[in-house]
This record gives structure tokens, C-alpha cells and sequence, in this order.
């Protein structure tokens, strides 16, 4: 066979200035795309293997507190010892399965509570006046502004017996003897509520200021009443705020372990507290290990729940 | 066996004096803090009307139609329909449904659940809504759409959709606003008559806002010409177009060719004007109404316009130029002649031969010539 085109026949090519341009062009591309993803293989993913290296070992009083899961025993034999008790442990006592229970009641009723209290502010935000829009969502962020931790303390001088709250109730007269409000599972929800509202109000005011008012003309002109407008037409045009809002509030407070701590009493079991208690009082690094898997898991079921809804709405709106 | 003696009836409800108007604007105003967006309108639309609100942008002609809905409170004025006074009805209690530019579709429904959403407020029985959805979403030819969202139609069929989703409510009017406005030229060329055909068979009054004078003229059995919130002249196309009462509409509906001057001569169907820019006088065939010596505007339609390039004999209305610019716009072409004060005219011809012999060119010196009968006299 011959050659049929000269340019098969000649020496191969040195890489020309436009072939340099793209292939720079491709390595710039993802080197661009490097940091996040070495962010999270560094600070995500190495950590969580570390961790879940942990739950399959069994404790031990030395330093690290717990056998090394890989040994080598004698000659050339690497000794895996797999521990699978900490997760059977977590099954056999109630503890645990009674601490994953109740916090997730306690982060789906604060949710429930959030939703309440979040829509109708970020509602009326929404169609407040645009040149007072800004300022009413900065009071909403204002809070972030003092640490969290502080914020905490103030409720507990609030809620306490001889706090705020209470002080206010007996001047009153409502009361006659102090409630005992610091310490229960009311103050947890107190807590919880009043920190994660603004990520209910964020997604929520969101999804309401971009809706096209001209929805709500249409749907008076149709023959709706306002009230049954924002039935039919705002409320489940908001659904995707809603269901953001949700997921920001619920998954972080099923994790929640300060609000607990310190605003619950003792018998607030929360799965948190669980793993705290596991790890610095009992020193059971394997057990916690196998805690926070545990809880992991049970949170990513939700994300996922939640990022299938984003997917199959963005695909609805294209 | 006798012929029919009688003509068709015309459909002028506004010519006759015992005709009731359907929608009665009365001394309607609407400021929003100093800016008048409308003033004093008064305006009555008849049953089975296509009436058409002209104007260009910022006239106040969709605040005039708000107003109509009840998403505006007039600020002074009254508006009924059917004797009722709406002031204080609300959007959704009048015999009113609107097309919204935008189309508004509840983007969570599908086209079915749109168009029955004005029946279900009504707590219409379902076995009812489902014959009505069907019945309208053939009329708009949508049948086979019904169970798409809005988002998986095409800006035409969005229309059509909202379209459907007033007229099952079968209002006493239905308001459009700019519903062309969002379709390709040729879409909007054969919507227009569709929309005109689907008005005449559900005989329901239409009140329509637009900026497009083609759009207007075409479809409208009246059109409303507004300027700076008040309405200018209210007519047919072919009045508007032909005998325009004012400046303002002589211009802004298609082109015009104005002459400022001062009456000479006033008879009974002919008035001379001394045009002291042409330099010559112009005689209309009607009488203007004013005393000689009054400032007026003479106005002629580019195609009412000869062109030729001898000098004609009786020099009536006769003025001489050179063309200056030819924009060749297929069916017809307009010619842009400077006449000889600098002054430049536009002439409208009709291309009826393939060949461009014998067409003008670039610095013919030619002859424009009208008839009297064919210009007109604005009073400033």
C-alpha cells in the first residue's frame, strides 16, 4: 500500500501552537477544578476512611486508644483484624437505637416548627417594599454575627429558673412558682428553632421573591379569592424552598450536639450527646467511630431524597 | 322570488344612538404621585366590539386596561360594564378575564388544569369543567397538549393556552395585552385573523392593548388612539388611517407628509392653503372649519401621491424635487424626495412590473402631484 496523502508520509508533526493552546487549555481546565476536590479528598474523605478505619477496631487503655486494625504477624503476613461488634453493639443497645429515634423527632418537629414560623417572615420579606427587602433579610443574618456559642448561653439565662422568662412570668402574675423550662426537651426545640430559622427563611425568600406576581393577577382575574390563590398558585410554587429549607434544618440538628448539651437535661437523648459521651467520657473510640458512620449514613439518605427532587424539578422547569 | 332588498347589516353599534355600551369609561384619571399615566378618558365599547387601545409605549394604554381588570383604581372617574359600576368590585368578581402579556401560566399545571382553574373557582361541577376544558382547548386547536406543563410548549401554544384558559370562563369581555407581542412575525401575521375568527364565533367583547398599528388596523372594528394617557381620536381603521384628527395620529399611524401653513381661501369643499415653505398654495377638497389666516397642517399619504417626471399641466398641488433615497421593499418601494426648500417628502409606489425600466433612480428630477380629495387639513 502506498500512501495517498503527503501528509501521511511526512514526519510526525511537532505539537503546533494551537494543539499547545488546547491541550493548556484541558490541564487548565481541570487543574482550575483541583483545589475543591483535593479540599474535600484532604478534609472529607481521608478523615471519614480514618474514621471508619476506627469502627471496625477494638478499644484499648493505650495511646491511640484502640488495636490497629492492620498487623503484622510474623513473616510476611498482614494480619487484618475487622471488629464488627461496635456496629452489632449499636443494634443490641437500646441506647443508641432510642438516641437515633429522638433526634430525629426532635430535628423533625423543630423543622415543622421552623417551616411555620420562617414561611409567613419570609414571605412578608418578599413582598415588602424592594428598598426594605435588604435590611429585613440583614436583621434575619444579623444574629450570625455573635458567635453561636454565645447565643446558646443567652437562652440558658433565659429559660433558666430565676432567668428572664420566668422573672417576666411571676411579675405578671401568670405564674406563681418559676417553670421549669432550662433543662427539657422545650428548651431544645427553643434552641434549635431559634438558631437554624435563618436557613429556613434564605431558600424560602428565594423561591417567593422570584415568583412571578403576575401568577397571582392571573389567578384573582380566574375568579380566586387571595387566600385560595396562595393555596393554589404561592404555596406549591414554593415547594422547592420549602423542601431546601427542610434539608438545611433537619439534617444539621439531627447531628446537633451543643444545643442538647446544654440546653436539655439529662434524659434529652440526642444522638450527638451519644457520641460526645462515647468518646471523651468513655474513651470507646471504636464505639463513637461506629456512631457517627452510623449517623452518616442515616443523613445521606435524606440528602439524597432531597437532591433527586432538585434534579427532577430543574428538569421539569427546562 | 325577490332578492334580499336589504344590505348585511354593518356592525356600528357606536353609530347608533340607541345602542348600550357594554363598557362605559367615564372621566377616568389615574396619576401615580405627580405622573398622570391616564387622563380623563372617556371611552365606551360596545357588545361583540374588537376594540383596540394604539399607542406606543408609555401612553398609559395598559394602565387603562389594569384599571378595566381591577388590578388599578382609577384616582377620578368611573368605570361600569353592563350598568355595573366596578369601582368597588374586585378582580375577582367582574365579568372580566385577561390575557396577560407574559401569559401568566401557572407553570405547577398542566394545560388542562389551566384552563379549567377559572371554572374550578367557581365550583363548577367537574363533569362540566371537563366538557368546557375540552370544548375551548379545541377551539385554540390545544387538545393534544392537555397534559403538558406549560414549560414544554412553544411561545405560540402558550398563547393559544392562555387564550383557551379566559374564554372557558365565557366573560362579558376578555382583555389581551400585547398578545402578539411574543410571536415570530409570520405566527403573528396568521394569529391575528385566528384570533379575529375565534372573537366573531364566541361573540365575546374584546378590548386589546397594543403598540403595533399593523396589528391593530387588522384586527379592531375600533381602535382608540392614545397619547400621553389621554385618547387622541377613536375610530375605524379606515378613519384613523384616512381622515386622522390630529397631528399626532396623522403620524403615528403609518407615514405622513405635513405641511405647515395658513388658510387662504375657505369654501364650502375646498380650502386653500398658503404653504410659505413650498412656496406655493395647496387646495384641499374640504372645508376646515376655520377662519382664513388660521395656522393649519396639510396632510398627504405617500401612495395618495403621483410621481412623474414632465411637468403636469394644471399646476394644483404640484411640487418638484429630486429623489434622494429609494428604500425597495419589494411590493412597493418609497421614494424619498427633496423638494426644492430642502424639505423631503415620501412617495409611496406599487411595483407592478418585473422590469425597472421606466422605475426612478437616484437624482431623477421628478413631479409630485396629488389629488385635492386626496389630502387633508389639520387644525393645530
Amino acid at each position: 500500500m502506498t500512501a495517498t496523502t503527503p501528509s501521511s508520509t511526512a514526519p510526525h508533526p511537532r505539537p503546533g501552537p494551537a494543539l499547545r493552546a488546547a491541550l493548556l487549555r484541558r490541564w487548565g481546565r481541570a487543574l482550575v477544578g483541583m483545589p475543591p476536590y483535593a479540599w474535600l479528598l484532604l478534609f472529607f474523605l481521608i478523615p471519614f476512611l480514618i474514621v471508619l478505619k476506627i469502627s471496625f477496631s477494638e478499644p484499648q487503655a493505650a495511646i491511640p486508644p484502640y488495636v490497629p486494625l492492620f498487623s503484622w504477624a510474623g513473616d510476611q503476613i498482614l494480619q487484618i483484624r475487622l471488629n464488627l461488634g461496635n456496629y452489632g453493639y449499636l443494634f443490641s443497645d437500646e441506647l443508641y437505637v432510642a438516641a437515633y429515634l429522638n433526634s430525629l423527632k426532635i430535628a423533625g418537629i423543630s423543622t415543622v416548627f421552623c417551616l411555620l414560623i420562617g414561611y409567613p417572615m419570609a414571605y412578608a420579606i418578599a413582598r415588602a417594599p424592594k428598598t426594605v427587602r435588604n435590611p429585613l433579610l440583614m436583621l434575619v443574618v444579623l444574629p450570625f454575627w455573635t458567635s453561636f456559642l454565645i447565643r446558646v448561653y443567652a437562652w440558658m439565662g433565659i429559660l433558666k429558673n430565676e432567668g428572664l422568662l420566668n422573672s417576666f412570668l411571676l411579675w405578671t402574675g401568670i405564674i406563681h412558682a418559676p417553670l421549669q423550662m432550662l433543662e427539657t426537651d422545650f428548651a431544645v426545640y427553643v434552641g434549635i428553632v431559634y438558631s437554624y430559622l435563618p436557613f429556613m427563611i434564605l431558600p424560602l425568600y428565594a423561591t417567593l421573591e422570584k415568583m412571578d406576581l403576575s401568577l397571582l393577577e392571573a389567578a384573582a382575574d380566574l375568579g380566586c379569592r387571595p387566600f385560595r390563590a396562595f393555596l393554589n398558585v404561592t404555596l406549591p410554587l414554593s415547594i422547592p424552598g420549602m423542601v431546601a429549607g427542610s434539608m438545611l434544618v433537619f439534617i444539621p440538628a439531627v447531628g446537633e450536639f451543643v444545643i442538647p448539651d446544654l440546653l436539655g437535661g439529662p434524659d434529652t437523648l440526642m444522638i450527638g450527646k451519644v457520641l460526645w459521651s462515647e468518646f471523651f467520657d468513655n474513651r470507646d473510640w471504636p464505639a463513637a467511630s461506629a456512631v457517627a458512620v452510623a449517623m452518616l449514613v442515616l443523613l445521606v439518605a435524606p440528602i439524597m431524597v432531597f437532591q433527586h427532587y432538585q434534579n427532577k424539578t430543574s428538569e421539569a422547569g427546562r | 322570488m325577490a332578492l334580499p332588498s336589504a344590505k348585511p347589516q354593518v356592525f356600528a353599534p357606536w353609530n347608533d344612538p340607541e345602542a348600550k355600551p357594554l363598557i362605559r369609561i367615564e372621566g377616568v384619571s389615574k396619576s401615580f404621585g405627580d405622573f398622570h399615566a391616564v387622563n380623563k378618558v372617556d371611552l365606551d365599547i360596545y357588545p361583540g366590539e374588537f376594540f383596540s387601545l394604539l399607542g406606543a409605549s408609555g401612553c398609559g394604554k395598559t394602565t387603562l386596561l389594569r384599571m378595566l381588570a381591577g388590578f388599578e383604581t382609577p384616582t377620578e372617574g368611573r368605570i361600569s360594564i353592563d350598568g355595573v359600576d366596578m369601582t368597588s368590585i374586585p378582580p375577582y368578581e367582574r365579568p372580566i378575564n385577561m390575557m396577560f402579556q407574559s401569559y401568566a401560566l401557572f407553570p405547577h399545571m398542566t394545560v388542562a388544569q389551566n384552563v379549567a382553574f377559572g371554572l374550578k373557582q367557581d365550583r363548577v361541577p367537574k363533569r362540566l369543567i371537563g366538557n368546557k376544558v375540552r370544548e375551548v382547548l379545541d377551539l385554540v386547536q390545544m387538545s393534544r397538549f392537555a397534559e403538558r406543563k406549560p414549560q414544554q410548549l412553544s411561545g405560540g401554544q402558550r398563547q393559544r393556552v392562555a387564550l383557551a384558559r379566559c374564554l372557558a370562563k365565557e366573560p362579558k369581555v376578555l382583555l389581551l395585552d400585547e398578545p402578539l407581542a411574543a410571536l415570530d412575525k409570520k405566527l403573528r401575521e396568521q394569529t391575528q385573523l385566528e384570533l379575529v375568527n375565534i372573537q366573531d364565533r364566541v361573540g365575546i367583547t374584546f378590548v386589546m392593548v397594543t403598540h403595533d398599528q399593523e396589528e391593530a388596523m387588522t384586527m379592531s372594528a375600533r381602535i382608540g388612539v392614545m397619547n400621553a394617557g389621554s385618547i387622541e381620536q377613536i375610530g375605524t381603521p379606515v378613519e384613523i388611517y384616512e381622515y386622522p384628527t390630529t397631528t399626532f395620529v396623522a403620524d403615528f399611524i403609518g407615514t405622513a407628509n405635513m405641511f405647515d401653513g395658513v388658510v387662504s381661501l375657505e369654501e364650502q369643499n375646498r380650502t386653500v392653503v398658503d404653504c410659505s415653505e413650498l412656496e406655493t398654495q395647496l387646495t384641499v377638497g374640504h372645508a376646515s372649519g376655520v377662519a382664513v389666516g388660521a395656522p393649519v397642517t396639510v396632510m398627504v399619504r405617500p401612495e395618495k401621491m403621483t410621481v412623474q417626471r414632465e411637468k403636469p399641466d394644471p399646476r394644483i398641488n404640484c411640487v418638484h424635487g429630486v429623489v434622494s433615497d429609494i428604500a425597495y421593499l419589494g411590493d412597493i418601494s418609497i421614494y424619498h424626495v427633496r423638494l426644492e426648500s430642502g424639505r423631503k417628502v415620501q412617495v409611496a409606489l406599487t411595483n407592478l412590473r418585473h422590469t425597472s425600466e421606466q422605475r426612478l433612480t437616484w437624482d431623477d428630477e421628478v413631479y409630485l402631484t396629488w389629488h385635492p380629495a386626496n389630502s387633508l387639513v389639520l387644525v393645530q
